[in-house]
């Protein structure tokens, strides 16, 4: 937090897309080369800034998805879900491409961060709600670069198995064996074979997949603002102290995933 | 103005409205905040203002509900980039809230219940500018959304409209509150664009 906190003023910067990834039918990665990116911390966002040849221009903000400092040079990816009546995440997500330059600055955000350095080995318990686990993977990503063994629960409420974010990259991250679990909550379709029933996010989930407030865990959670505001309401029902829990919402009010 | 994105025409509106640098119109009230929402009984619920020599005026719910109440129109600018247009309020103007309180302070910290803070000159709270909010569009104001009450001061970013106001402390110096201590403007006035620290 202390070196979110120093950086000074905030200057538009152009990137360049170097490369762009599916994620979804609906997501995309896009990876940016940034020179002069000044780092971040994980679970910081990014205002862009797209701009029509008429002058007309508009901005929004995205997390970053990328841990700090973790590839070479200068490059920061970001996680667009797009939005059917969206204005900027179908053409980010859709019409950028690689080489394409974009607008953006940052790194904003001194609150929902985690650092591997100021944490030391307290756990974590990340509960994302569809596309909120994008700042949530960034933590996960920062913790393996950093090589800290900070035990780590993710819980991860989805639609469907098709709506799964970086479903490739966290069942390796898991079964590496270091610390990370995560647990899936379908909310409409589970895969086939599952046993776990469908629904949204529960007391016992968040009890039995997450760590007991007695273990003074670190919580963020991220997801439409009707998500975030049920788990938030649930783990300070069940004991966890609300100075403890770090929100992030997004999307109009009422919102499920 | 920025380097053209291209590909991008962009969505223009119809009405024509104008929109502080940057933002973009929503019909629905998106939420903001740093933590679980705190749940406030009006049974216990508070408003203290301090001023800066330590005189505390208090009033309980019903002493608070007592008051003249005024009904604002305004448009509100969140630094998250939307506006919404036309938001009905109802609550109390801090020029009455003042009315009996003897200060020459020049900055006010709002104090909500959950410990948020934000901080703004005591100018910015007078003459007309800012309520204690407790219905949005003529119902009690949802928790998410900052009830019992909440701070209202729609000429600057929304983050400084303090969800579940509990005091605002007077004081001749000026503090930081917690989004003004975590990179965002001291100020934060949406027509200048003030989102971030520097702007």
């Amino acid at each position: 937090m202390a070196r979110a906190a120093v950086l000074g003023r905030l200057t538009w910067q152009v990137g360049t897309v170097a490369a762009t990834r599916d994620e979804t039918a609906t997501a995309r990665t896009i990876v940016l080369d940034v020179p002069g990116w000044p780092g971040h911390l994980a679970g910081q966002h990014v205002d862009v800034r797209l701009t029509a040849e008429d002058g007309y221009s508009t901005q929004r903000s995205y997390s970053i998805a990328s841990a700090p400092d973790g590839q070479a040079g200068r490059q920061l990816e970001l996680t667009v879900q797009r939005l059917a009546d969206g204005e900027v995440s179908p053409y980010l997500t859709q019409t950028l491409a690689v080489g394409y330059p974009l607008e953006l600055r940052g790194p904003i955000g001194g609150w929902f961060v985690w650092d591997p350095a100021g944490a030391a080995a307290a756990p974590v318990l990340l509960v994302a709600g569809g596309s909120g686990v994008v700042p949530l993977m960034a933590m996960i990503r920062e913790r393996a670069a950093a090589g800290s063994r900070a035990p780590f629960r993710l819980i991860y409420s989805v639609r469907d198995p098709g709506a799964l974010l970086y479903a490739g990259e966290l069942a390796q991250r898991e079964q590496a064996g270091d610390g990370l679990e995560v647990t899936y909550v379908y909310s409409r379709t589970a895969p086939p074979g599952s046993t776990e029933p469908t629904g949204r996010i529960n007391a016992t989930t968040l009890a039995s997949a997450g760590w007991p407030p007695e273990e003074s865990p670190a919580v963020f959670v991220c997801g439409p603002t009707g998500f975030v505001e049920a788990a938030a309401d649930l783990l300070v029902r069940a004991g966890h102290g609300a100075s403890a829990i770090k929100t992030e919402r997004f999307g109009p009010s009422g919102g499920q995933p | 103005m920025g380097i053209v994105s291209p590909g991008f025409s962009g969505r223009r509106r119809s009405g024509g409205e104008k929109l502080p640098p940057g933002q973009y119109l929503v019909s629905d009230f998106p939420v903001l905040s740093a933590g679980p929402t705190p749940r406030v009984d009006t049974g216990r619920w508070e408003l203290q203002i301090t001023t800066e020599t330590g005189q505390v005026h208090r009033w309980d719910w019903a002493a608070f509900r007592a008051l003249p109440a005024e009904e604002p129109t305004v448009d509100i600018h969140c630094v998250t980039k939307w506006s919404k247009l036309g938001t009905h309020w109802r609550g109390v103007s801090l020029d009455t809230l003042l009315a009996g309180v003897e200060t020459s302070a020049g900055f006010a910290l709002a104090r909500s219940y959950g410990g948020y803070t934000t901080n703004l000159p005591l100018a910015d709270l007078v003459d007309g500018q800012a309520w204690v909010a407790f219905d949005f569009d003529d119902e009690p104001l949802d928790p998410e959304h900052g009830g019992p009450a909440r701070l209202l001061v729609p000429h600057l970013y929304f983050w400084k409209s303090a969800k579940w106001l509990q005091g605002i402390d007077l004081s001749d110096h000026d503090t930081p509150g917690f989004w003004e201590s975590l990179g965002y403007h001291n100020y934060g006035d949406p027509w200048r664009e003030q989102r971030y620290w520097g702007d």
